[in-house]
Parts: structure tokens; C-alpha cells; sequence
């Protein structure tokens, strides 16, 4: 039975807690201001009727710096919300962008100068996947939303209950995986693969979820190598895989990699493969550097437009993206799927922003964590984003394409990798 | 067999763009004593010259010419400006305002020509030499030649010039050089130059294969240090063998060795350095420092 004195008496004891905590030095238990009412004791730092602030942390430097494009796309959005929509539900978005060099030791003191000096609402966006998970315990401790965190890793969404301020946002290595094997299984069921991989999480994640999507089929994997980030050069490992006369080649790279295998394939012309290079090196910025005529007829797979294909030419959020590219952040070149990738990711967390029932960090985990069936502006037709209390990954589904000409077609339809997995 | 072989022409392919670099450290070792931990990204840097003026329409080898020139001016005003006011500290503070130097011209490329990678036209034919199996790109060969030159000039410079001998002087005995007429500061700023020049040539080889970024000369520097220390700092025909041994051993241990495969290569430049300065010191072809008691 509801005792209407005890409710009151008990509401009574929060505002006062609440009240002391703020007397005796104005912190809650993680060292931030708590909201009032109906979002009693959640954490309010950052964000206020008129702002909110978010914080980012790319590598600006180091060896994967190309990386460091995207938080001007992100920059660009907010700022063109800022200016014409009055911000999110009035607030206005500030986004203070962080270098850690792609070192996650940087990261980490990166994200705790950005919750602590800076006193960001949310981490949105921290670029890489060791460097993600280097923060990603530091968030979790601190009770700080990272969101969408910039990654394909699939540690982001395995598990929500330990690490509930943690969420990704574009498919994963696993999915991206599992999508090739499917695609080989379905087209050339006999392959012969050789792979290339990065020596680290997310070279292993996406290796893993095609050697899982072709077990039990007759695709063979008949070579692999591995590289360091620290190799100056993957000649040699090129080397060897074009020993192995595979007749599919599967590129696991980063932009600067991706380019040097690229190349090597190129002017080997004695080995030629059906070339599958993933989705973070398939931009045009590593394609051109090989020349275009030397990638024709590669596969990747997208899951984003991509700026340069005329067949979103008219379409309404592409045009938009253009024009407002153009107009708050000048000297930018639109067609560097870079920026639209920042774009897409900042239109897709303004979503979560303004789905929040309490203006707190946790309402931003809860909207997070909430998603149905959300569209979001540059996905491609058909991908929406999808989370909820079980399910971790917001977008999970991909479109394979292949390079022609000058540019990546489309081809086949999205596919929504849970279902295969 | 021909696999064999064909993996040695890949390690004197890399061990060559690796010699490239450890001569410029040789240079700048020979002339002033110091290690230059910035000798990459000032080669880089130069890169990024080169790639500029091919940009704006010059053609490519009077940008080269151009490059080499605003390079060797780079060079000595850098000694002059950043060196000077340490000169005659101990080797540790060179060797930091080197390390320094490094964080701010990878920074400053970065800056003015952004992290994406660039192309970098190559003045080599692209097609490659088919010789019973084993296939060799005309690019490794005219890499090859180049440092073999390069080498040549830098070993007729040491040997037989006057500016060769009074170098050697302020490197051993800045003190006493000066006072047998030498003038130091002089010879100081020409060996940076001479140093960022041949850094120059070096970034102008590699760029078309590891293609141009601000970060494409870092990998490169560890090889080059292991190359250099495996000739003898002061040896440049030691700068040579030792960037084709370094790169030859990597591919081979890369391709041949189970346990290492690709996963460990990047040790094998480094168990180099150890091995040689536990054993040899001084190099291979280096003369070890003799001191009067």
C-alpha cells in the first residue's frame, strides 16, 4: 500500500541529502553537480539549459593521424546546429577536440583532462580501438557516458552490464567480417584467400568474424600475415602472401597501409586477386594516393553515402551536407568521406541528445541505449540505428561496393549482419 | 630457389632505403659528433618540398635540384639557429634538442600539409626486370644506384678534401681545431646542410614506395639507426652494407623464421644494434676511439 507521508518524508531525505551534499562541497559521489525533481541524484555536469558540452579525442599526430580529419565534419555539424537550430532542445554544443597521437597512456590523460578540467557532459568520440579501450575504463570508473565511441571493435557493446557507459556506434569489425565471408561464400564459393591483417584488436575482430562467417564452407584461408603499426613497410609480408597464389585477397589495413598494399598488388602483376579492402581504408584519400586506375574492381563494404557517387547527387541530406560543409568549415573538400563520417556521427549523437527524458549523463546512456528503428541523416537508404537493453550496436548493417571508374558503386542489397551471425 | 632469391632482392630492396637514411646520420655523426634523432623528419620535410613544387607545376627534376638546395640552406640555418646556442653542451643536450626537433618538424609537417598521405611521383619506370622467376623493380635498382653515388661522393669528401679533414678535426677535437685555424661554427652549419641534403635525396627515394606523410620517415629512422650502428658511425660504405644487412636479415628472419614471422621483424633491427654494440662497438667498418691516457 502507498503511504503518501512516507513518499513525501522519503523525498523530503533526498532534497536534503541532495541539498547537504551541495552545502558540504557541492559534488556528488563522482565529483559533479546532481540534478533535482524527477531526475533526482543524476549527474549534471557539462550540460545546462543552454549548452552542453562534449569532448573528443582523435589523433591529431601520430602514425594514424589521417584519422584526424574526421572531428572537423563533427565540428562542422554541430556548429551548423548550433547556428540554425538554437543547438539541441536550446542548447548549444560545445565540442573541444583532444590529440592523443593514437597512444592510449594520451588517451587516458586526454579524457580525464577533458571529465575533470574541462568538465565535459559526455566523451563523444574517442578514435581507435586501443585507445577506446583505454578510456573505456576510466569512463566506466568515472561514471561518464563514452559515447559512439569512434571504433569498430567489438568490445564496445559485449558487455552493457559491466561497462554501461560505453557504447559504439558503426558496424563492426566482426559484422564487417562475417559480411566478406558471406560475399565469398555466395560468389565464389571456392576461394582461396590470403589475408593481411594488423597486428592488434581490430585486425583480430574482423579476421575472426570471417574465419567464423566461412567456417564449415569450401572458402580456404591458404595464407595470413601480420604487420605492425611501427613497420615502416608491408612489402615483405606482400611478398609473401602473393607466394601463396590465393585468388582472393583480403586487405585488413589502416589508410597508410592500405595504400602500401594497394600498391604492392598493383605492381605485382604476376598475382592478381579479387581485392577486399575494409571499410577504414577504402576512402578515396588512400585510394587516389595508388592511382585509381590501379584499384579498379576492388570490394569494401559502407554502410555511410559516399560523397562522390552521383547517385546521391539530389539527395536532399547529401545536398545539405555540401552546402553547410562549405559554410562553417570552409576550405574543406566534401567529397573526403572523412567529413561525412564526422557529419553522419555527430547527427546521430544530436538524435540521442535530444531523446533525453533527464538532461543528465545517465538520460544521454539511457537515450543511447534506447534506439528504434532511428534513422540518421547520411546512412545509407535502408540502415537505421537499433540498441536496447541487450543489444549494444547501433548500426549492423553494411553494403558491399566495388571501385569503378573513380569511385565506389554499390552493389547488392544492405545486409544486416545479425541475422547471418 | 628463385623464392629465395626473390626475398633477397626484397631486403636489398628495403635495406637500401634504409642505407639512404643511416648515411645522412653518418654525415651529420662525422661532422659534429652527434647522433640526430630529427635526420628523418627533416628528410621528410624535404619531401614535402619536393612534393610542393611538383605540385605547382615544376617538373620533377628541377624541383629535385630545388629541394636539395632549400634543404642545404634549411640545414645550416637550423644549426645555426637551434645548435648554436648548445654548442659545446655535453652530447646529452644534443642529443635531446635533436629529440626535440623531431616532435616539432613532424608537427609542423602535419600542420602545413595535413596527415593525409600524399603520392610522390617516382623518377624511376615503374615496370619491373624479369630475371628466371625472380622479378626486380626498376624503382629497387635505381634506389640501389643512387645510394651506391651518394656514398661515393660522401667517401671522396671524408678522404680526400680539405674540408674533409678539417671536419673530421672539429668532430674529434672541437677545441683544437680551432685552434689549428678551423672554423668550427663554419664547418658545423655546412655539415647539417650537407646532412639534410642527403636527408633530402633519402625522403625523395622512399616517398613513392611508403608513400608521403608526416609520419613516413619514423618506421625508417629505427632501421637507419641499426644500419648505421652496424657499419660504424663513421664509416659510409659501413652505412651501406649495414642497411642492405639490416634489411636483408629482417626479410629473411621475416619469411624463413617461424617463430619471428612478420609479428617480430621489428626486433630484428633492434637485437642488431644490441648485438653489435656489445661485441663491436665500433662497428663493423668503424675505427674504435683511441685515447691518450
Amino acid at each position: 500500500m502507498r503511504n503518501p507521508t512516507r513518499t513525501t518524508v522519503r523525498s523530503g531525505a533526498v532534497a536534503l541529502s541532495v541539498l547537504l551534499a551541495a552545502a558540504a562541497c557541492g559534488r556528488s559521489e563522482s565529483g559533479g553537480p546532481t540534478a533535482q525533481g524527477a531526475c533526482a541524484g543524476q549527474q549534471t555536469t557539462g550540460i545546462t539549459a543552454s549548452s552542453v558540452k562534449l569532448g573528443g579525442i582523435y589523433p591529431l599526430s601520430g602514425p594514424s593521424s589521417a584519422y584526424g580529419e574526421i572531428p572537423k565534419g563533427v565540428k562542422a555539424y554541430f556548429d551548423y546546429v548550433n547556428a540554425e537550430k538554437g543547438g539541441v532542445n536550446g542548447r548549444k554544443i560545445e565540442f573541444t577536440v583532444r590529440d592523443d597521437g593514437y597512444q592510449p597512456p594520451k588517451s587516458v590523460e586526454e579524457a580525464r583532462r577533458l571529465v575533470e578540467q574541462e568538465n565535459v557532459f559526455a566523451l563523444f568520440q574517442t578514435l581507435g580501438t586501443p585507445t577506446s579501450a583505454a578510456v573505456m575504463q576510466y569512463a566506466n570508473q568515472r561514471k561518464v557516458p563514452q559515447v559512439f565511441v569512434s571504433s569498430g571493435a567489438s568490445m564496445w557493446g559485449a558487455d552493457p552490464a559491466k561497462h554501461p557507459w560505453t557504447i559504439g556506434w558503426q558496424p563492426s569489425y566482426l559484422s564487417e567480417g562475417a559480411l566478406y565471408g558471406q560475399y565469398l561464400k555466395a560468389d565464389k564459393p571456392n576461394a582461396r584467400v590470403a589475408v593481411l591483417y594488423q597486428n592488434d584488436d581490430f585486425g583480430k575482430d574482423l579476421r575472426a568474424g570471417f574465419t567464423k562467417a566461412i567456417a564449415g564452407s569450401s572458402v580456404k584461408i591458404v595464407a595470413e600475415q601480420t604487420y605492425e603499426v611501427t613497420d615502416p613497410s608491408i612489402d615483405p609480408q606482400m611478398r609473401n602472401l602473393a607466394g601463396s597464389k590465393a585468388d582472393v585477397f583480403l586487405d585488413i589495413t589502416t589508410p597508410k597501409f592500405g595504400s602500401q598494399a594497394l600498391a604492392a598488388d598493383a605492381r605485382n602483376t604476376g598475382w592478381n586477386p579479387l581485392h577486399i579492402i575494409n571499410n577504414v581504408a577504402s576512402s578515396p584519400t588512400v585510394l587516389k594516393p595508388v592511382g585509381f586506375k590501379n584499384v579498379q574492381n576492388i570490394v569494401s563494404a559502407a554502410f555511410f553515402k559516399d560523397p562522390s557517387d552521383p547517385q546521391w547527387a539530389d539527395d536532399a541530406e547529401m545536398k545539405q551536407y555540401k552546402e553547410k560543409l562549405k559554410q562553417y568549415a570552409p576550405g574543406l573538400d566534401p567529397s573526403v568521406p572523412y567529413y561525412t563520417q564526422g557529419w553522419a556521427a555527430a547527427a546521430s549523437v544530436t538524435k540521442v541528445l535530444a531523446a533525453m527524458k533527464c538532461p543528465t549523463r545517465e538520460g544521454l546512456m539511457e537515450s543511447a541505449r534506447n534506439l528504434k528503428d532511428v534513422p540518421s541523416e547520411l546512412l545509407l537508404p535502408g540502415i537505421v540505428m537499433n540498441t536496447g537493453p541487450k543489444d549494444s550496436y547501433p548500426i549492423e548493417s553494411l553494403q558491399l561496393q566495388k571501385f569503378q571508374g573513380e569511385r565506389w558503386t554499390l552493389f547488392g542489397k544492405v545486409i544486416d549482419t545479425r541475422v547471418g551471425l | 630457389m628463385a623464392d629465395f632469391i626473390q626475398q633477397l632482392v626484397e631486403g636489398l630492396g628495403s635495406g637500401a632505403i634504409y642505407a639512404s637514411l643511416a648515411l645522412a646520420l653518418v654525415l651529420i655523426y662525422q661532422f659534429t659528433g652527434i647522433v640526430n634523432f630529427a635526420q628523418g623528419e627533416l628528410a621528410m620535410f624535404s619531401t614535402f618540398i619536393a612534393w610542393s613544387f611538383v605540385q605547382a607545376g615544376v617538373p620533377f627534376w628541377l624541383a629535385l635540384i630545388l629541394t636539395l638546395a632549400v634543404s642545404f640552406l634549411g640545414g645550416m640555418a637550423i644549426e645555426r639557429i637551434v645548435i648554436r646556442p648548445v654548442e659545446g653542451a655535453p652530447e646529452l643536450t644534443l642529443v635531446i634538442v635533436t629529440l626535440g626537433l623531431f616532435i616539432l618538424v613532424n608537427a609542423a609537417a602535419g600542420w602545413i600539409w595535413s596527415f593525409l598521405i600524399k603520392d610522390f611521383p617516382s623518377p624511376f619506370p615503374e615496370s619491373a626486370l624479369h630475371l628466371g622467376g625472380v622479378s626486380l623493380n626498376y624503382s629497387t635498382l635505381g634506389v640501389l644506384g643512387v645510394v651506391a653515388a651518394v656514398m661515393g661522393v660522401l667517401y671522396a669528401l671524408f678522404r680526400f678534401t680539405k674540408i674533409g679533414l678539417a671536419m673530421r678535426a672539429v668532430a674529434s677535437n672541437p677545441a683544437s681545431a680551432r685552434l689549428s685555424g678551423v672554423r668550427v661554427g663554419r664547418v658545423l652549419a655546412l655539415g647539417w646542410g650537407l646532412a639534410a641534403t642527403v636527408g633530402a635525396v633519402s625522403g625523395v627515394l622512399v616517398a613513392p614506395v611508403l608513400f608521403l606523410e608526416p609520419n613516413m620517415m619514423g618506421g625508417v629512422l629505427v632501421y637507419a639507426f641499426a644500419a648505421a650502428t652496424l657499419g660504424g658511425f663513421d664509416s659510409p660504405l659501413g652505412a651501406v652494407v649495414g642497411g642492405l644487412v639490416v634489411g636483408v636479415a629482417e626479410t629473411l628472419a621475416g619469411a624463413y623464421v617461424g617463430a619471428i614471422g612478420s609479428d617480430l621483424k621489428i626486433g630484428v633491427p633492434l637485437a642488431i644494434i644490441i648485438g653489435v654494440l656489445l661485441v663491436r662497438p665500433q662497428g663493423l667498418f668503424g675505427r674504435a676511439a683511441v685515447e691518450r691516457a
